[in-house]
């Protein structure tokens, strides 16, 4: 079994009109023990960029530490906020460092630019190889079904609420079919004037 | 013995407090050929006279206006030899900046990192300072920025300024110019910063100016480039 899915876990984060969502599950398990339900895998790092690590649980803990600590140190150096896209080329290059003994983990990157509040949305493999398209992105145990129902659900131009519906029933139905993935969900809907966090219950079996 | 005591760094204080290895440095700065900056509201222009001393040199082969990166241009006054290793860090430090952060390196964030050089240039032992002092120019989020760098590692953001030979009666004038103005700028426009730099020179200059022994570069929203002489020599006429 891959070391990707020691641990399960899911991510998803979509574009819509002026606003983008990212959303996790709440599972951490050991293989298909579960271990506890309330371990959630987005952390907000700036005003309006989120961060998504799924994969390992360890490797989720450190890189988000070192994440934290080049984007500290870049915003020290330069006095002004990160936005989205430097971030995401930072990690990239962070991960890519380590191509020869990755961290096994895999980054999904959501957030608004502070000044032009252009939605921005990103994902990588573990070694840093970025994807940038314009509707949405997925990583995590269950990404085929994730796939599935965004491909299914997602259409341009979502409102805010919409956004929110959608990608609430793309990752409750999505990680529905995964075993190692699930225990519940969170939500972040980003806008320009404030961030939306909605707990979501679902079937926790 | 004693005396080795001292010489494991050439720039140690001396009982004063003063650094005379800087003080040298700064002297071989005043010593180079004379640079001027100046920015205006749609651009910057960085000037300085490339002067040779037989006409069998062939003119517009080494330049002392150059390139960083599309964005930021740079030229000295001080010591040629000195000048090159600064530029190709300089040029190594903005191609690294951009593959890491994907995003063309701030001009600020740049003239930090330079300075940081020249700085350790000050302190470390077996080295001497740089003989050069810089006017870096660049344009970035919709501003234009104009910078000096010094041998002592000590930068500074300028309207316009002069570095080398003549420095300060260059200054003197522009500051004239300046006060003269009501936007804040030497300068009405780029265009008129250029003839304005090329005055500059002029007040200082030994023989005639021609397209052939000054360089200008300068940077807009468009990016930095050097002038072609027939540009400098249209610019010549109406400094004239």
């Amino acid at each position: 079994m891959s070391i990707m899915a020691y641990n399960g876990g899911c991510l998803v984060a979509m574009r819509g009109k002026n606003c983008v969502a990212i959303a996790t599950d709440h599972r951490f398990g050991i293989q298909a023990q579960t271990i506890s339900t309330d371990f959630e895998k987005v952390f907000q790092v700036n005003p309006r960029t989120f961060l998504g690590l799924v994969g390992l649980q360890t490797d989720i803990l450190t890189v988000h530490d070192r994440i934290m600590f080049r984007k500290k140190l870049y915003e020290d150096r330069e006095n002004r906020e990160m936005t989205p896209e430097p971030f995401s080329a930072m990690i990239s290059n962070f991960l890519y460092e380590h191509r020869f003994g990755p961290y096994f983990i895999e980054p999904v990157i959501a957030g608004l630019h502070p000044k032009t509040l252009e939605p921005f949305i990103c994902n990588m493999d573990l070694i840093g190889c970025p994807n940038k398209p314009d509707d949405f992105v997925v990583a995590g145990t269950c990404s085929e079904q994730l796939y599935g129902m965004c491909e299914t659900l997602w259409k341009e131009d979502l409102e805010p609420a919409e956004l929110s519906e959608v990608i609430s029933q793309a990752i409750v139905s999505a990680f529905d079919r995964d075993a190692i993935s699930g225990w519940g969900a969170t939500v972040y809907i980003i806008e320009k004037d404030k961030i939306t966090k909605k707990q979501i219950k679902t079937r926790m079996d | 013995m004693a005396s080795e005591r001292y010489s494991f760094s050439l720039t140690t204080f001396s009982p004063s407090g003063k650094l005379v290895q800087l003080e040298y440095a700064l002297a071989a700065v005043a010593a180079g050929a004379t640079s001027v900056g100046i920015v205006a509201s749609d651009g910057v222009v960085i000037a300085t006279e490339n002067k040779y001393k037989s006409p069998l040199y062939e003119e517009h082969s080494v330049h002392r206006v150059e390139p960083i990166t599309d964005h930021i241009g740079m030229v000295y006054s001080g010591l040629v030899p000195d000048y090159r290793p600064l530029l190709k860090r300089a040029r190594k430090m903005a191609q690294q900046y951009f593959l890491v952060y994907k995003e063309p390196m701030p001009v600020s964030q740049l003239v930090q990192q330079v300075a940081n050089v020249m700085q350790e240039y000050t302190q470390s032992g077996g080295v001497r300072p740089f003989g050069v002092s810089l006017l870096i120019c660049g344009w970035n989020n919709g501003k234009p920025y104009l910078f000096q760098c010094d041998p002592t590692g000590a930068f500074f953001a300028w309207k316009a300024t002069a570095l080398g030979k003549n420095a300060q009666s260059c200054k003197t004038y522009m500051e004239k110019r300046f006060n003269l103005q009501s936007n804040n700028s030497v300068s009405q426009s780029l265009d008129d910063a250029v003839v304005d730099a090329m005055r500059t020179l002029k007040g200082g200059f030994e023989g005639v100016m021609t397209k052939d022994n000054i360089e200008v570069g300068i940077c807009t929203e468009k990016g930095f480039r050097r002038l072609t002489p027939t540009e400098i020599d249209d610019h010549l006429s109406n400094a004239n």
